[in-house]
């Protein structure tokens, strides 16, 4: 008897766990339909189940995203506060809050003013509403960033591509609407967004690491990963920590379940 | 003894004076202590208690949601993500519920497979099945108007998608649809009625669990053999036998949640949601939530607007009369040589359903969904009253005490009879 059911035990589980993984499968399979364009994979810090954010990626990620991005791209939901998780020391990230002219309001007179930002401050938006924003941009509004690496199929990897992924000229026979330019990664091919960043040196690193453009898609996608993520290695490092627990708990509890029924068989 | 007190036999004298004016510790030991139960349960009957978890933790995680979520239309996309950031541990709250969601179909299409795999439907558990079938009815209620509340895009669009079905009723359709936005489209009104109700629901589901447990307690629960317990030896007290037993279940369900909610919490979801609500935007592919794609695959299946609509509901709604649909006296699918068959193919055309739901409605998923939908209801309306008039079932065990202890008699071996031998 023992001898035969431990491997029908085995099959049953099986069974329930193909039952289950069926379901999953479903999911992605319905993202897949979304879009035939095929995105490359980039090799992140953050990538895998044990991934973290490396420091210095992300303090060039937010020095591009504040050079550069910053011009059209709101980040409406992190505050300067939140740049203390990046690495940052609260002087720095005071400094850094200080520098940008934030709209407060109304005082004792009725009348909104400008003052220095403060830590608590939200990151100032580029535009005052989306329609300005529009105004400005030839008529195509540029997202706000705040969880963008959660809101696009293939996320930080999708983000990276599509900067790298600019052609110029298009490919043969490919007729580029005006004000418009030919990427090989976004939905359709023609994004309003015009290379952001086009050349290596664009910026200079605090850290002296060459900023290529590589280099720099890389860091910006990482950026945005943890603004769209922030609690990703809290959540990591607690989940290890959960599943190593149930993992116990589980033999533990499956040992007193043997015993208990030891005697009924 | 005073007379009208409950002769109790409790020892404790706080216990016993408290069972002595209102039983309910009696209760819980005839109910979850003593409870006779069959002794041959597979570790498929875990999933009752782990539905009943999984609502207890869906109630607990939306309890502290609430208490940060602003149910306006310009702020609960933000509200949200104001949790996922400024509220302590409001990320894991979020992410519990979210992916609580899909465990909660999971577990609960699980114990649904469970109960038509070895006849848990049939005589006298009719009504038992049937309320299970109105708490899958307001699951998916619930986890519809739930999903509408972030206010992402999917939120809107699906939201729009599943109220305007209700429009193809010939004559009201156009005033329920009205009536359910609170307005002419989808709005803050509708917002406003959608989270009332997902707070109502829960609540509501859980008094049909209470109405379900307590139909239980009255049959008593079927068994993998699907044959009645003849005596003592073929039960054992629910507790510790299977309290102990569904706590394991209950473990590896922990861990499966865990490695969603920790290591892919947005694995089920769909990437747009995380984009606001836009009424000005349609999503280049609408879809719903996968535990609805085989139901949404049904309703593309027909190319009338109105007759989709009806096999959907009709998909949900052939459940409550399975009971009558299979009149043939042996529960257990391991006895019956062509319903099993035709059982395990419905499983599988279960899982084509889904899969055709989430891809786009053109050619071949078209014609799939159509043959698909054609074999979920044949195997209901056709397959399973032909089979109770032709099919031959194997001879039935004695005794669930026989079957299990004497390792087996006619018990198929493929479909392993003994859930937990010792090894």
């Amino acid at each position: 008897m023992p001898v035969r059911t431990l491997p029908m035990r085995k099959l049953k589980a099986a069974a329930l766990a193909a039952a289950l993984s069926l379901g999953f499968l479903a999911a992605p399979a319905a993202q897949a339909a979304e879009g035939h364009i095929s995105i490359p994979d980039t090799r992140f810090s953050f990538d895998g189940v044990f991934g973290t954010f490396d420091r210095g990626e992300l303090q060039r990620g937010f020095q591009v995203y504040k050079e550069v991005c910053a011009a059209c791209h709101s980040l409406r939901l992190l505050s300067y506060r939140n740049l203390r998780d990046i690495g940052l020391s609260e002087a720095e990230v005071a400094a850094i809050a200080a520098s940008y002219q934030i709209q407060d309001g109304p005082n004792d007179n009725g009348e909104m003013f400008e003052r220095p930002g403060r830590a608590s401050d939200r990151f100032r938006k580029p535009f005052a509403n989306d329609a300005a924003a529009r105004a400005a941009n030839n008529g195509a509004l540029p997202p706000d960033l705040s969880v963008i690496t959660k809101a696009r199929v293939g996320g930080a990897d999708y983000i990276h591509a599509l900067l790298t992924g600019y052609q110029d000229p298009p490919p043969a026979g490919v007729t580029v609407m005006e004000g418009m330019h030919y990427n090989k990664y976004f939905p359709g091919h023609q994004i309003g967004m015009a290379p952001p960043i086009n050349s290596d040196g664009q910026l200079q690193y605090a850290d002296g690491t060459r900023a290529t453009v590589d280099q720099m898609a890389r860091d910006v996608s990482t950026f945005l990963t943890w603004a769209a993520e922030p609690e990703l290695e809290q959540r990591r490092a607690m989940g290890v920590r959960v599943i190593l627990f149930l993992v116990i708990l589980g033999g533990l509890t499956y040992a007193v379940k043997r015993k208990v029924w030891a005697d009924v068989h | 003894m005073a007379s009208g007190l409950h002769d109790s036999s409790f020892t404790n004298p706080v216990v016993r004076w408290i069972d002595q004016r209102m039983p309910v510790f009696t209760m819980l030991q005839k109910e979850y202590g003593t409870f006779p139960t069959p002794r041959n349960f597979n570790y498929f009957w875990n999933f009752g208690a782990l539905a009943m978890i999984n609502l207890v933790i869906m109630i607990a995680t939306g309890i502290f949601l609430v208490m940060n979520y602003t149910p306006h239309t310009a702020l609960a996309f933000e509200s949200v993500e104001r949790i996922m950031r400024d509220v302590n541990y409001g990320w894991l709250i979020r992410y519990v519920h979210m992916n609580g969601a899909s465990m909660f179909f999971i577990v609960v299409l699980v114990h649904v497979w469970r109960g038509m795999y070895y006849g848990s439907y049939k005589a006298p558990r009719e009504l038992l099945w049937i309320l299970g079938v109105v708490i899958f009815l307001l699951m998916m209620a619930t986890a519809f108007m739930g999903y509408v509340l972030p206010w992402g895009q999917m939120s809107f669009w699906g939201a729009t998608v599943i109220t305007n079905l209700f429009s193809a009723i010939p004559v009201v359709g156009n005033a329920i649809v009205t009536l359910l936005w609170g307005g002419f489209s989808v709005d803050n009104p509708t917002l406003n009625r959608f989270f009332s109700l997902h707070y109502l629901l829960p609540f509501v589901i859980f008094g049909v669990v209470f109405l379900h447990v307590a139909a239980l307690h009255i049959t008593g629960s079927n068994n993998p053999l699907g044959i009645e317990p003849k005596g003592p030896q073929d039960t054992l007290p629910f507790h510790p036998y299977y309290t102990v037993k569904d706590s394991v279940g209950i473990v590896v369900y922990l861990i499966v949640f865990a490695v969603l909610v920790f290591f892919a919490p947005n694995y089920l979801g769909h990437p747009d949601n995380y984009i606001p609500a836009n009424p000005l935007v349609t999503p280049a592919h609408i879809v719903p939530e996968w535990y609805f794609l085989p139901f949404y695959a049904i309703l593309r299946a027909v190319p009338n607007k109105l007759g989709g609509v009806l096999m959907m509901f009709g998909a949900i709604a052939v459940l409550f009369v399975l009971p009558w649909l299979d009149r043939s006296p042996v529960r257990s699918m391991r006895f019956r040589p062509i319903a099993k068959w035709a059982f395990l193919l419905w499983t599988v055309n279960f899982f084509v359903l889904m899969y055709c739901g989430g891809m786009p409605a053109e050619e071949p998923y078209v014609t799939i969904s159509r043959l698909a939908t054609a074999y979920y209801f044949a195997y209901f309306l056709v397959i399973l009253p032909l089979l109770a008039k032709v099919e031959r079932p194997l001879p039935l065990p004695e005794s669930i005490a026989k079957a299990v202890l004497r390792g087996g008699g006619p018990v198929p071996g493929g479909a392993a009879a003994k859930p937990m031998e010792k090894a």
